[in-house]
């Protein structure tokens, strides 16, 4: 998870609401570059380029609002997980790469969080990055209190 | 008989030597496919299922 975003959710920076919330997108990011939790903003500094990738990457499809549930009378967690894999489809990406950007493109592209999976490339293909489940303790993106 | 993109068009699958693999980690789960062609790489797709969230853990001073 990007710090700046835990320090935006403070701020009301980020919407998650589905419908009426903001539009979040998936960049995927080289081998090669940096971007971990002190990365702020999408960039096009060390993204992907190829056939039929298109800088920005794909837009996330958020079909289901950030559930908060208790555990405890003082603890509790909240969760949201895209509803929908992000594909890339008939992609040429030759130079390795190895990670996703989640940014909010409607707040000024500032950076949610950054997955890392094991180095790939894609030739004449798709690249398909499915999410885990949407549930308390395996979201894409937990807050918690314990 | 399946038709495959491939760096050359679609071709029909039977002409072309098919390669698979799996990575199964705790991070994720991973699987591609490749075509070749005379030995040379015509197509490549790969599916990453990822299995661990972000979190964020987060301490009050109290609870009210």
């Amino acid at each position: 998870m990007c710090t700046s975003f835990m320090g935006e959710l403070m701020t009301a920076t980020h919407n998650f609401t589905t419908g009426t919330g903001n539009t979040f997108k998936a960049a995927l990011f080289l081998a090669s570059a940096t971007y971990n939790a002190s990365t702020t903003a999408y960039s096009t500094t060390g993204e992907v380029t190829g056939t039929n990738y298109t800088a920005g990457g794909v837009t996330i499809t958020n079909g289901t609002s950030p559930t908060a549930t208790n555990s405890s009378t003082t603890a509790g967690v909240a969760y949201w997980t895209p509803t929908a894999s992000f594909t890339y489809t008939n992609v040429t990406l030759t130079t390795a790469f190895d990670a996703v950007l989640i940014y909010n493109s409607s707040a000024s592209n500032k950076a949610v969080s950054v997955h890392t999976f094991g180095s790939q490339t894609v030739t004449a293909g798709t690249f398909t990055l499915t999410m885990p489940s949407n549930t308390t303790t395996t979201a894409l993106i937990r807050l918690a209190t314990t | 008989m399946a038709l495959v993109n491939t760096t050359k068009g679609e071709m029909d699958d039977s002409l072309l030597e098919k390669r698979e693999g799996d990575v199964d980690n705790d991070n994720e789960y991973t699987t591609w496919v490749e075509y070749w062609l005379d030995g040379e790489l015509v197509h490549r797709s790969v599916h990453v299922q990822l299995k661990k969230s972000v979190g964020l853990t987060a301490t009050t001073a109290s609870f009210e």
